[in-house]
Parts: structure tokens; sequence; C-alpha cells
């Protein structure tokens, strides 16, 4: 068996800022004062008012969903992507731009195996916690407190993953 | 029916789910952001603990808009529950309550069980799988799936990307086998 370290192929630490994580490339080369971000707090605001009126974020609704009890969970994600996927096509269709003036640029995500292994245990946890991260957010918004605890638990978690990532199979 | 008593019925999911769906656009033409949301919980690591690990070194700050949005979230939410929240609880599938009336769970009048998810509870172990345990593993299992309901379900399925299919569905996979197949168990604790 050969163990020497020296042949073997450097890891790729790069590619996940990449790939796994579109939302970590800032293409944009526009410098703006940071309270341009309000308009992302607004944005935001109406997406945690959606989250809380479709009741997404009752555990109710979780289980309801998981045990095929009720088409609410499935109206609502199936129709959002619905309207998502009209306006990614308008979009790429008529070449929009954002507001100002900068071309939208979507980045294709790259198959590993961390989509089927992370996304399991990630829907062992959304079965448990009746939340996805979305949603956590909102219910302590709504007033639900001890939603605290699985928020820290849950970026505890994301802490664990980036310390074993390189020992993870991707 | 006064506006407010109007709006603050819960919204269909016809209503709901396509300005949800909106959300994917908005942000693309806001500035070029892709709609996801567990990043921000590797955003609040490389902020607070980046303890070097290579994961969470880079320019977070560029990130600020992904942490702007959550907290937008909160105050969401926060807005509904004193202005228009609504008064009755959750309609469910009776089946459901007579599920959970066998656990023990019988209060419906917040979005999550109050018997559930409070404060003394975590001292307990059904409380503290779900709330600790539970919690890890969607912060673990997002990240290492490379994203959410919101960025691969939503954004990627929108963005026509396959591997979001094949997360989506293993998210639903896993939700389908912890559901019924384990989680009753934790449930009786």
């Amino acid at each position: 068996m050969n163990t020497t370290i020296s042949t073997r192929q450097e890891t790729n630490t790069d590619f996940e800022v990449r790939s796994l994580d579109a939302v970590c490339i800032n293409e944009s080369t526009l410098k703006h004062p940071w309270w341009y971000n309000f308009k992302y707090l607004f944005a935001g605001i109406l997406f945690g008012i959606l989250l809380v009126k479709a009741e997404v974020i009752s555990w109710f609704r979780i289980q309801e969903m998981f045990r095929l009890q009720s088409f609410h969970m499935y109206g609502v994600i199936g129709s959002a992507v619905m309207v998502g996927m009209i306006g990614v096509w308008l979009i790429k269709k008529f070449k929009i731009k954002t507001i100002h003036g900068e071309p939208i640029v979507l980045h294709p995500k790259t198959f590993n195996k961390g989509q089927v292994y992370g996304g399991l245990i990630f829907g062992f946890g959304w079965a448990i916690t009746g939340a996805c991260p979305g949603p956590l957010f909102a219910l302590i918004g709504n007033g639900a407190t001890a939603v605290i605890v699985v928020l820290l638990s849950a970026i505890a978690g994301t802490w664990v993953y980036g310390l074993l990532r390189d020992k993870l199979p991707h | 029916m006064n506006f407010i008593e109007w709006i603050s019925q819960p919204w269909p999911w016809y209503i709901s789910g396509p300005l949800i769906g909106l959300t994917v656009p908005l942000l693309l033409l806001l500035g070029n952001k892709s709609f996801g949301i567990s990043s921000s919980l590797r955003h609040i690591c490389a902020a607070c603990l980046p303890a070097n690990i290579s994961f969470f070194k880079y320019d977070w700050k560029k990130e600020a808009w992904n942490l702007f949005f959550v907290a937008g979230i909160v105050a969401g939410a926060f807005l509904v529950a004193y202005f228009f929240a609504d008064p009755q609880p959750v309609q469910l599938n009776p089946q459901l309550v007579d599920e959970l009336k066998g656990y023990g769970i019988d209060d419906y009048s917040k979005l999550a069980p109050v018997q559930i998810f409070n404060w003394p509870a975590l001292l307990t172990a059904k409380g503290f799988i779900m709330m600790v345990a539970g919690g890890f593993l969607v912060g673990f299992g997002t990240r290492y799936a490379g994203g959410c309901t919101s960025g691969h379900a939503i954004m990627g399925l929108s963005n026509l990307q396959l591997p979001s299919l094949i997360a989506t569905i293993c998210f639903m996979a896993g939700g389908f086998i912890m559901a019924n197949l384990v989680l009753p168990f934790i449930l009786q604790l």
C-alpha cells in the first residue's frame, strides 16, 4: 500500500465556493455603500410575511406534508417553483438587467455526493424541527423564542460541517 | 369583513406559493443575488467563529445582503404576529390531529407546537432531541447539500439544475423516513 502523501492529488478546497455555494460568489463590480443592503432587508420582510401567512413555518403543516395528508405544502412549493422558473426564463430570454444596469448572471450547480448525503440529513432535521433555515428565522420573529436554540444548533451544525468538510465524501 | 380581518386569514397556497416564487426574480433584479437562506448560517460562522477553518475564510462582508435578508425575515414574521396574525388555530387533517393526540399534543394555538418547542422542554430527552439535535441536522445537512429548500428546491429548480432536483428528492426522502418511521418513537418519549 502506497502511503506517500506527496503523490496524493491536491484536494480542491475552492471547488465549493465556486460551485456548491453559488451564493458565495459576488460578481458585482459595482461598489455600493453598505446601506444599499436595506433593499434586501425589505425583500426579507416581505418574504418573512409570506412564510408566516402561507403557514409553511408550521411544524404541523410539515408533518401533514410528510404524511401525504394535505396538498397545501406541495401546492406552495410547486407553485413557487413554477413562478420562479418563469421568472428566470424571462430574465434569460430578454436578457433583463438588474436595477443597477448589470447583466444578470446565473450559476449552474455541479453534482456531488453531498447533495445526496446532506440532502437526506437535512430531510431528517426538517421532519423533526418542522423547519428549514428560512422558517427558523420566521418562527423566532413570530414569537417562538425557544426556536433560538434550534437556530443556534443549526449554526453549530454548519460550523461542524466546515470543520469536517475535507473528511466527508463529496 | 374589514381589511385587517381579511389579510389576517391564512393565505391559500395558490396565493402564497406564487408570491414566494417571485422572490427568485426579485433578488436577481435587485442586485444579481441568488435566492438562498442556509448560506446565512455559514456567513454567521465566518463572521463570529472562523477558527482558521478554510471553509469560513472568505470575505463574508461581501455577502452581507444575505444577513440583511434573514434579518428581514425575522422582522416580517414579527409584523405578522403583532398586526395581522391568524386568530384561528391551524386547520389540519383530522388524521394528524388524532395521531398527535396520542403523543399528548393538543395545543394548536401557535404555528409550532408549544408543547414541544418551549424553554423548559430543553431539559427533557424529547425536547433536546427535537430542538438541539434536530437543529444540528438542519444546519449540517443543508451545508453538506450546498443549499436548503430555498437555494435548491426553489432557486435551483427555477434554474433547471439537475443537482438541485437530486437534492430536493433527498430532502423529501429524508423527511418521509424521519416523519413516518423514526419521529413516532421520539414523540413517545
